[in-house]
């Protein structure tokens, strides 16, 4: 097999810098590993370790400072058949730990190698996530103040199921490449390597300090980390979503119905969450579509789940409908203080045309409306079930919607059994 | 005829699905959220791939990369999600990654108001990139633009190769309305135009007749390079001034074309007329509204609806302003789109009304200030 080093970019590093080691000991692993350069996609990000796919005859990708993994993730994922090579710098690490981490869970078939030369070169020198407290850096006394960061302990800890600490200068560097590379998940592999433009011109750091920061012999920094083989992610994808049922088709209402009234009509149900006021507003503009009327449905509720109002603005129109807001509705049903507190000036702007729906012994403001209480307490019907209820009510009055239309959006809408508990349910509230 | 009722979010996910999008990645955030839930549902089972990322920068990402394999890629947030997304849109724009990018505006600043909606993005959406470039932006007033738009938005992604926003908000996302699906003219579903493959293929040659580069899918039998460094056509860095000029000066050009070809916008013209309002998203409703009222009491008033809000339709502007005393915009913001229409009417007078509070700009609010503004 040919080097697919690039011939018209020879590897261009600081003298001495084990970054050019790595660049040639790749290409040898490429080579032993039989891979044509159109089967790789190499994916880097920013420092000197960013100009290792520039090296390389492969698909390359270059992108952002410690975003290489998020690239990789997207193009395994759509060419699971290429080998997918991240590399990145201790710079790149630490400014994308979120990315090791949540790749370490993912295991998707990548091969991370971390060119780690414990500093940020490229920039003058400054400390990096795994740069040594008491090394002197070009970030004065600030790397002192903080712990260096073990690679592959974190990358263990957050999941990883391969990760293995290398010096660059080990001769059997390309079997580990190699090994992880083959290995059918995420790996990573921490290669140790001195940057001669910076960090060893303040700092003592060779090839043999570098053979005792390197731990092969301890387990846990030696390739595979979990007993159990790990599911890799795009197959697992795969796996999950060949049974996946199609999505269903959204319902389709073709009138069936002659509208109540051909005019616009605008209904408010003022509730709290919990009390399913967006499902009976969904119902009821189901309904109206039963009859050939356009429909919207505008909502409103706090961010926090089972507490806090819930409102649901319905507009039903045999014409295109503009503005989604309510300000003077035909039909108010109040279920909560929660909502009715909200919308306070909807009581106060009523007229005697109103129809307001009301729990029994819900307290509302003033109005001049005409008012329907309801006894749902007294009836045993449950707080869910009570702005259902009420379009029971609207519709035994058949005011917006008839009892038969009512009936129709919750055929269409719910499956047994809770369709005929429903259908019950409205039906005794006329 | 067989009418749905559906929220706009949906009505974007099955529109992208249409659009021919297979790959989606996003991180949950109201009010963008349902438009993720719709693309798990129906990209899984189609063969497609939905991921949820472990942040925003993280689900753009996965975009660019799929996108460069050669996938249809789409991802959804809102605005806090966009501040993140803005170094990858960046990328993006300089070297030419097709993707659609929908902004389910809420109610900033920052955390803002999660359920409250505004259209307080704009400007954002067209500045957000380091270097200023220029962007496409749809923006949807209803149920049926949200199908529409999200198709064309896919379409001007691959034939241009940049980012396309679509510009909603939590009042068109979330909000449900009745569609007739069977009703639409579905426009022509566009894919970026395939490279001639030859052993010296250039990632970002350009021949003299084309603004975009032809495209190879990283995965190729020819090797293929993407870059965020400034390139030159081969997709090596460069540091030749001409070069990195004539790139630059291209990437605003091609956008040029989109602004009278790809001009989406509803005009509501009035014989007569002394005023001419131009609005926008949801608040354009509130004006089709307003405009009906005021007609009917005999103040009638013109109205232009901009559905590609960027790059600017600036003849289209000039055209319906011709004539009219006076030009009025409003928008679910404190001044934003504004600023375009200044620039645009020298010597015109031209008012603004907005607001943000959470609530619709009412009818009746348009009408007032019409009357007394």
């Amino acid at each position: 097999m040919d080097s697919l080093l690039n011939q018209n970019r020879p590897p261009a590093f600081c003298p001495g810098c084990t970054h050019e080691k790595i660049v040639r000991t790749l290409d040898r692993t490429f080579q032993n590993m039989g891979l044509s350069g159109n089967r790789i996609s190499i994916v880097s990000d920013i420092g000197c370790s960013g100009l290792f796919d520039t090296f390389f005859h492969t698909h390359a990708f270059h992108g952002l400072h410690g975003r290489a993994l998020t690239y990789a993730a997207g193009i395994k994922m759509a060419r699971p058949e290429l080998t997918v090579i991240a590399v990145m710098g201790d710079g790149g690490m630490g400014i994308g730990g979120a990315h090791l981490l949540a790749a370490c869970r993912r295991n998707l078939d990548i091969t991370l190698l971390i060119l780690n030369n414990f500093n940020f070169g490229m920039t003058g020198g400054q400390f990096s996530a795994t740069t040594p407290s008491d090394a002197v850096v070009g970030s004065g006394f600030l790397n002192r103040l903080e712990t260096p960061m073990d690679i592959c302990a974190v990358a263990r800890a957050a999941g990883a199921p391969y990760a293995v600490q290398c010096s660059g200068y080990q001769p059997d560097l390309d079997r580990e490449l190699e090994k992880a590379i083959r290995f059918p998940g995420f790996s990573i592999v921490d290669i140790c390597g001195i940057c001669t433009g910076r960090y060893v011109r303040k700092n003592r750091l060779t090839p043999e300090r570098i053979d005792e920061i390197v731990k092969p012999s301890t387990p846990e920094y030696a390739g595979t980390l979990s007993d159990a083989p790990r599911k890799e992610y795009s197959h697992h994808y795969q796996e999950l979503s060949r049974n996946l049922l199609p999505a269903e088709e959204p319902i389709g209402i073709s009138p069936m119905f002659a509208p109540i009234r051909n005019t616009r009509q605008e209904i408010v149900i003022l509730g709290s969450a919990g009390q399913r006021i967006l499902t009976a507003g969904e119902i009821l503009c189901l309904a109206g579509i039963t009859s050939g009327l356009h429909a919207t449905q505008k909502n409103e509720y706090n961010i926090t789940v089972l507490t806090g109002p819930s409102i649901s603005e319905l507009i039903l129109s045999p014409d295109n409908i503009d503005y989604t807001g309510i300000e003077n509705p035909s039909v108010i049903i109040a279920l909560a203080p929660e909502g009715v507190e909200r919308r306070q000036t909807l009581f106060q702007n009523a007229t005697p045309d109103t129809i307001i729906i009301h729990e029994r012994n819900l307290a509302i403001p003033p109005h001049q409306a005409t008012a329907i209480p309801m006894d749902c307490k007294g009836k045993g019907i449950k707080q869910q079930d009570r702005a259902l209820a009420a379009l029971g009510v609207l519709a035994g009055m058949n005011r917006v919607i008839s009892m038969e239309m009512l009936q129709k959006a919750i055929e269409l809408r719910f499956t047994e059994p809770i369709r005929t508990k429903s259908i019950h349910l409205i039906r005794d509230m006329v | 005829m067989a009418i749905s009722f559906l929220e706009g979010n949906e009505v974007i996910a099955r529109a992208a699905l249409a659009a021919g999008c297979n790959f989606f990645a996003g991180y949950p955030i109201t009010p963008a959220t349902t438009i993720f839930n719709t693309m798990l549902k129906l990209l899984p089972p189609s063969g497609g791939i939905c991921m949820q990322g472990e942040d925003e920068i993280a689900s753009i990402g996965f975009c660019l990369g799929a996108s460069m394999a050669g996938m249809k890629a789409m991802t959804a947030t809102s605005g806090p999600g966009i501040s993140l997304y803005s170094e990858q849109i960046s990328f993006a724009i300089g070297s030419e990654i097709p993707i659609v990018i929908v902004d389910v505006q809420r109610l900033g600043p920052s955390t803002g108001s999660a359920t409250l909606g505004a259209d307080g993005d704009i400007q954002f959406l067209r500045w957000g990139n380091s270097g200023g470039m220029p962007v496409i932006t749809l923006c949807p007033a209803d149920i049926t633009d949200c199908f529409l738009l999200t198709i064309h938005a896919f379409n001007l992604a691959e034939e241009f190769r940049c980012p396309v926003f679509i510009a909603a908000n939590k009042e068109i996302g979330m909000t449900r309305e009745s569609i007739d699906f069977q009703s639409l003219t579905i426009p022509e579903i566009k894919t970026r135009r395939p490279a001639i493959r030859t052993a010296d293929f250039q990632p970002f040659a350009v021949s003299s007749e084309k603004m975009v580069p032809d495209f190879l899918p990283i995965g190729d039998i020819i090797p293929v390079r993407q870059t965020s460094s400034t390139h030159g056509p081969d997709g090596y860095i460069t540091n030749d001034p001409k070069t990195i000029e004539s790139n630059r000066i291209r990437l605003v050009k091609k956008l040029e074309t989109v602004a009278s070809a790809h001009c989406y916008y509803e005009a509501r013209p009035e014989q007569d007329a002394d005023t001419l309002l131009i609005a926008y998203g949801v608040t354009a409703r509130a004006a089709r509204q307003a405009q009906q009222e005021a007609k009917q009491s005999g103040k009638p008033f013109s109205l232009l609806i901009l559905k590609t809000l960027w790059p600017v339709p600036e003849d289209l502007i000039r055209k319906h302003a011709q004539g009219v005393k006076r030009v009025i915009v409003m928008e679910m913001n404190l001044g934003q789109y504004i600023r375009e229409v200044e620039r645009i009417l020298p010597g015109i007078t031209v008012l603004f009304f907005g607001q943000m509070n959470g609530r619709l700009i009412t009818p009746t609010q348009i009408r007032e200030f019409l009357d007394h503004g």
